[in-house]
């Protein structure tokens, strides 16, 4: 909200600067967002009339004018802006004048007419952003008087960031109160006096939905001056608190709105056929609005309507066709309290916000209409004129807020808080609050005033005791607690692990936005079914991932574009699932490598990563969890048929997948380089084994190389599959050491060496052992594989 | 060359001394003068265990004329062979020496020639680096963890009843309108904030309980100081005994810790509907040292948390008695505190995963 301080000085006048005023509002939990004065710095403007203007002889859009600044002589100003005329009352910029920026206004020709001064636009004084010509001014300003004097403009504009339940200082009394509060003073409330009744005419109010809306008050002002003049201090007022002035009677509801904080309607009372009934809409209702705006509605949204037609979304807008005019002369005058609960949401469902939903949605001090309704009056009445009429109120008491006491306890204030508040201390603060006292054997019965509506439970008052105490008055505590010893499994690898390990390997770590483009996701994982946002922020972050690899791929273009052509990239993050409706969230880690294998460097011949790169770091992290795994070929719609396995735990889990991306997918996301990539289960991964200790043989060790000749077809799991098939319990170590295919190797095979070491624990394996032990293997491996010793 | 007994290939390059059919103790000082003269003219290894065999060798001079003790009458033997003895020790003195001499010729030589560049890179692997949102979770988790806090993770679909409704945020409340939430259907939004883990941890576990909740966390919205995906670390302690001073407490350390300097904290009144009383936390601009700067909007201060105490709605949700137990929450942007920490200006770099960018940090 947006409030003026010089208005706001009016009602509670602390002795301190602007500065200090908005840091107490601001540590008082009225945050203020900005202070910006209310017109720029400039000196020298006065109130000037135009007596006459003529066209400029060398010049179109330039007029020569004369112009009375309540001395002898009038000035004679050359001006090109189009609303000049003779009788417009303007601010004049006179010879000596400085305007914002630093503009200086000297005696000067204009095309060779002498112009002493500068007819001025509320841009060129800095009280608005932007203007379409001249600043007019009312028919009834003093001519040759200072603007600042006039305009008041030596004020400060403050805008205060209020939160949801401070809806009780949306006005400018309600800040009023809490300066008056924070500074110890008494603050002057506007007086209301009752308007003399001039007749007795009456449109009767029915209340439909009472709990919607328990009071509703109306009253008939008739004969009211429709060319009447909004005054030029409310005018001003308005406009430093952000609202446009619209014409005498829309101008003074909104005043008592910013004034009071009670949202008044005014209708033209010729317009209205009928009395007044708040109910539902019927479903299908159309209302037309203030704004233009059509709307269809439905039984849920709350109408102020007459016989014939709906009139009012209530307590958000008016209609078109009941609103008042430049030729409206009398006006019913609508002053209600809805219920939070009847009005929250109503606007939004519309794309409305208004500064009367604002309140009505927040809270609105349930006794305040009375007063509202009179003072709207008052204005009315001395701006316009009138006859007024009585009020008519309709209210049901049962359903207005009731304001129970709240029992306030001392050995809570202590919990909550962690200090002890004397009991005349709190009883101060309550007072000052506006807070009603009764004793209790536990503490007090606190009856908060009707402003205070977000006044409801115990919290509330003991939050109220700490602000105005001062929360940088309660001390700041170590905790003292009860502890628990806490674990430090096996069983789970740290994530923090991994990722610090693949850190090691060389790998950045990326953060990509859980939401993609549906066509990438769609090009890597087509068979994944879709969970679409319903309000995306935009069509490239509409979906959720299926798979990390579509953020970690637009992160790799984004830097192969920016010359990086070398990257290694994982992420970790959940993914996104929907499987038959429901959706699976589960902890993934991904990974992606392209480029050359080494950065740059000196001795060491360059090459690109291939597969068996990508998997040494993969078989690196499952060396961390201490868990054998499997990798048989896997079919994947994002990779390469003939280069992509799945990773199977020995229980027959799923853990993850790599492998180099399908060169279509490759082609179709711009990439001119081969990327490889993983994906793993972060739960399946993480399961770790506990390491158990296997005694240590004190005999020699002997190793074995074989040359063997296998079909093409046969994998290196199977080769060591059938050597360990041979059943060999001296067998420690196998390790496949070359691979070789092409001259001297039939085709359709290759050859593949391999090294086998065994160890006995009791004895000295003796060379015919050893034979032994590798014939057999050698026979295993003839007998499964059609393995031959190379020749 | 190797300096070994064993190796006597250059014993047959030896001319016998002429000198040897009689005894030599007479002219045994000029064959040390000879052999001295010998073990100085050795350029090397090999040239000086020659001059070893020439004299030590199994017919060596000096080993000849030992075998020649044996035909002397024994009070002679005694007086000849100290003498010859006295040479020996003193040949192989000088043998010693230049064998020295000559290893450190050799080492010197290997030293020079095996000189490289230095300032050549060293080769191998690339460095890596953690993302920065991740270094400053885990310092924040190092943090807590130091007291007891364990870190839970929670879904990032959430339903709306743990986002908002079990939060005291009834539908229609203004505080869900601030959140521009992105839905799926009208019960199922992404998480706005982590908050919802505080639901899910006290619905399944009894007090006392020290959580941090770290993740990720949505809001539609999108400009040069919002990103529609950020990070959240949410942090509650629940007991029997939890005060607002505790709480201030709490927070006080932490941020001095996290920033690792004795920085102003100041708490602010303000309004969360889940904890009561609110406050907003600022600390003293870490740019301008409080002075007033443009990251700060010339205030001196930085609003960096939210906390509060958890309000009893949030307790009755979660069926914990609020007569006998407390609590307080608070919530904080992980970028917003990397940024702060590290001097990031622009929030979308975090996102972008440029390496330019992300190599920075480690």
């Amino acid at each position: 909200m947006q409030i003026s301080e010089a208005w706001l000085r009016e009602y509670v006048n602390p002795a301190i600067s602007t500065e200090e005023l908005v840091a107490q509002l601001t540590m008082a939990g009225l945050e203020v967002d900005s202070v910006m004065p209310a017109g720029a710095l400039f000196s020298r403007v006065v109130i000037g009339e135009v007596l006459t203007t003529e066209k400029h002889p060398d010049a179109d859009k330039l007029k020569v004018c004369l112009v009375n600044m309540g001395g002898n002589e009038p000035l004679q100003i050359v001006c090109g802006a189009s609303n000049v005329r003779p009788g417009l009352k303007v601010p004049v910029a006179l010879v000596g004048a400085v305007l914002p920026g630093d503009f200086k206004i000297k005696q000067s020709k204009l095309r060779g007419v002498e112009s002493a001064g500068m007819l001025c636009s509320e841009k060129e004084l800095g009280i608005a952003a932007d203007a379409s010509g001249l600043m007019e001014l009312l028919h009834d300003a003093p001519v040759g008087t200072d603007i600042r004097e006039y305009l008041s403009l030596n004020d400060s504009i403050i805008e205060i960031d209020l939160t949801p339940n401070r809806a009780d200082c949306l006005s400018v009394e309600g800040i009023a109160r809490e300066v008056a509060l924070l500074n110890g003073m008494d603050w002057t409330a506007t007086p209301v006096k009752e308007a003399k009744i001039n007749h007795q005419d009456s449109l009767p109010i029915v209340i439909e939905e009472k709990s919607a809306c328990p009071r509703y008050l109306g009253r008939l002002i008739k004969g009211v001056n429709p060319k009447a003049e909004t005054p030029s201090w409310m005018q001003e007022r308005l406009r430093r608190v952000g609202i446009r002035s619209l014409g005498a009677v829309v101008d003074v509801t909104n005043y008592v709105l910013m004034e009071l904080g009670q949202p008044l309607h005014a209708f033209d009372a010729d317009k209205l056929v009928g009395g007044i009934t708040v109910r539902m809409a019927r479903n299908g209702e159309a209302l037309a609005l203030l704004n233009g705006q059509t709307i269809t509605l439905d039984n849920e949204a709350l109408l102020i309507a007459d016989e014939k037609q709906s009139l009012a979304l209530a307590g958000v807008m008016g209609g078109s066709d009941s609103a008042v005019n430049d030729s409206t002369q009398n006006i019913f005058l609508e002053c209600a309290f809805f219920a939070p609960r009847a009005i929250a949401g109503k606007a939004r469902r519309f794309g409305l916000h208004t500064d009367s939903s604002h309140r009505f949605e927040r809270g609105v001090d349930a006794t305040l209409q009375h007063r509202a309704i009179e003072r709207a009056t008052q204005l009315i009445i001395e701006i316009a004129g009138g006859s007024v009429g009585p009020i008519s109120e309709v209210k049901d008491d049962a359903i207005l807020p009731q304001r129970p006491a709240i029992l306030l306890r001392r050995q809570r204030i202590v919990k909550m808080l962690g200090i002890t508040l004397p009991d005349d201390q709190v009883q101060r603060i309550l007072v000052r609050l506006g807070m009603c006292i009764d004793q209790h054997p536990e503490g007090w019965l606190i009856t908060p005033p009707g402003f205070r509506f977000d006044m409801a439970i115990e919290a509330d008052l003991i939050e109220e005791l700490a602000r105005v105490h001062g929360y940088n008055n309660i001390p700041n505590n170590s905790l003292l607690m009860r502890a628990e010893l806490g674990k430090a499994t096996e069983t789970v690898l740290d994530i923090d692990r991994v990722k610090d390990l693949l850190v090691d390997r060389g790998y950045q770590e990326a953060i990509t936005y859980s939401f993609v483009d549906e066509d990438i996701q769609q090009a890597v994982v087509p068979e994944d079914g879709l969970i679409k946002i319903t309000n995306p922020i935009s069509s490239d972050l509409s979906v959720m991932r299926s798979t990390l690899w579509c953020g970690l791929l637009k992160a790799a273009l984004h830097n192969l574009n920016r010359q990086q052509n070398r990257l290694r990239l994982f992420e970790t993050g959940l993914r996104f699932l929907n499987v038959s409706g429901q959706i699976q969230q589960q902890k993934m880690l991904s990974g992606l490598i392209l480029g050359s294998y080494y950065p740059g460097q000196w001795g060491e011949r360059p090459r690109k990563v291939d597969f068996f790169d990508l998997k040494a770091d993969v078989q690196a992290l499952f060396s961390l969890a201490g868990r054998p795994v499997q990798y048989v070929p896997a079919k994947h719609s994002a990779l390469h048929p003939g280069q992509s396995a799945q990773i199977l735990s020995q229980a027959g889990e799923k853990i993850g997948i790599l492998g180099m991306l399908h060169p279509s997918l490759e082609k179709q996301l711009g990439f001119e380089t081969q990327v490889f990539l993983f994906e793993l289960s972060q739960d399946l991964l993480l399961n770790k084994t506990v390491s158990r200790f296997k005694s240590l043989s004190k005999y020699p060790s002997v190793s074995r190389d074989l040359a063997l000749i296998v079909k093409d077809t046969v994998s290196a799991d199977d080769i060591i599959a059938a050597i360990k098939g041979s059943n060999e319990t001296t067998i420690q170590d196998i390790v496949l050491f070359d691979l070789y295919r092409g001259k001297g190797i039939e085709e359709n095979h290759k050859s593949v060496a391999v090294s086998i070491t065994v160890q006995n624990f009791s004895q000295t394996l003796t060379d015919v052992e050893i034979d032994a032990i590798f014939n057999n293997i050698l026979q295993k491996l003839a007998k499964t594989i059609g393995a031959k010793l190379r020749d | 060359m190797v300096w070994n007994g064993r190796l006597v290939l250059w014993h047959f390059l030896i001319t016998p001394h002429p000198s040897t059919s009689c005894i030599v103790s007479d002219n045994l000082d000029e064959i040390l003068a000879q052999a001295t003269s010998s073990i100085s003219d050795a350029q090397d290894l090999n040239q000086l265990d020659q001059v070893r065999v020439h004299y030590l060798g199994k017919k060596g001079i000096f080993t000849l004329q030992m075998k020649e003790l044996g035909s002397l009458d024994p009070e002679r033997r005694r007086a000849v062979g100290q003498v010859i003895n006295q040479a020996k020790d003193r040949f192989q003195e000088q043998l010693q020496a230049r064998k020295d001499a000559l290893d450190n010729i050799e080492l010197e030589h290997r030293l020079a020639s095996e000189r490289i560049d230095v300032t050549l890179p060293g080769r191998g692997q690339s460095e890596g680096g953690l993302h920065p949102v991740t270094t400053t979770l885990r310092r924040i988790a190092k943090i807590f963890a130091s007291v007891g806090f364990s870190v839970v993770e929670g879904p990032e679909i959430e339903d709306d009843y743990h986002n908002f409704g079990a939060l005291n945020i009834p539908e229609h409340h203004p505080a869900r309108a601030m959140h521009d939430t992105f839905y799926f259907d009208a019960h199922t939004v992404l998480r706005t904030h982590t908050s919802p883990v505080q639901i899910r941890v006290m619905e399944s576990e009894k007090p006392p309980l020290k959580v941090i909740a770290p993740g990720r966390v949505y809001r539609c919205d999108s400009d040069i100081t919002h990103t529609p995906m950020f990070h959240q670390v949410e942090g509650f302690l629940v007991d029997t005994d939890v005060s607002f001073a505790d709480l201030k407490g709490v927070v006080y350390q932490f941020l001095r810790a996290f920033f690792e300097k004795d920085i102003q904290v100041r708490f602010r009144p303000s309004y969360f509907p889940f904890t009561e009383p609110s406050a907003e936390v600022d600390i003293e601009c870490v740019m301008c040292n409080g002075e007033g700067c443009r990251v700060c909007s010339q205030t001196g201060w930085l609003e960096v948390m939210g906390c509060g105490m958890i309000h009893p709605e949030v307790f009755k949700a979660v069926n914990i008695d609020s007569e006998s137990h407390s609590g307080f929450a608070f919530g904080m942007g992980v970028e917003r505190l990397a940024m702060l920490r590290y001097g990031i200006n622009d929030l979308r770099l975090f996102f972008e995963n440029d390496l330019k960018f992300l190599r920075q940090f480690h």
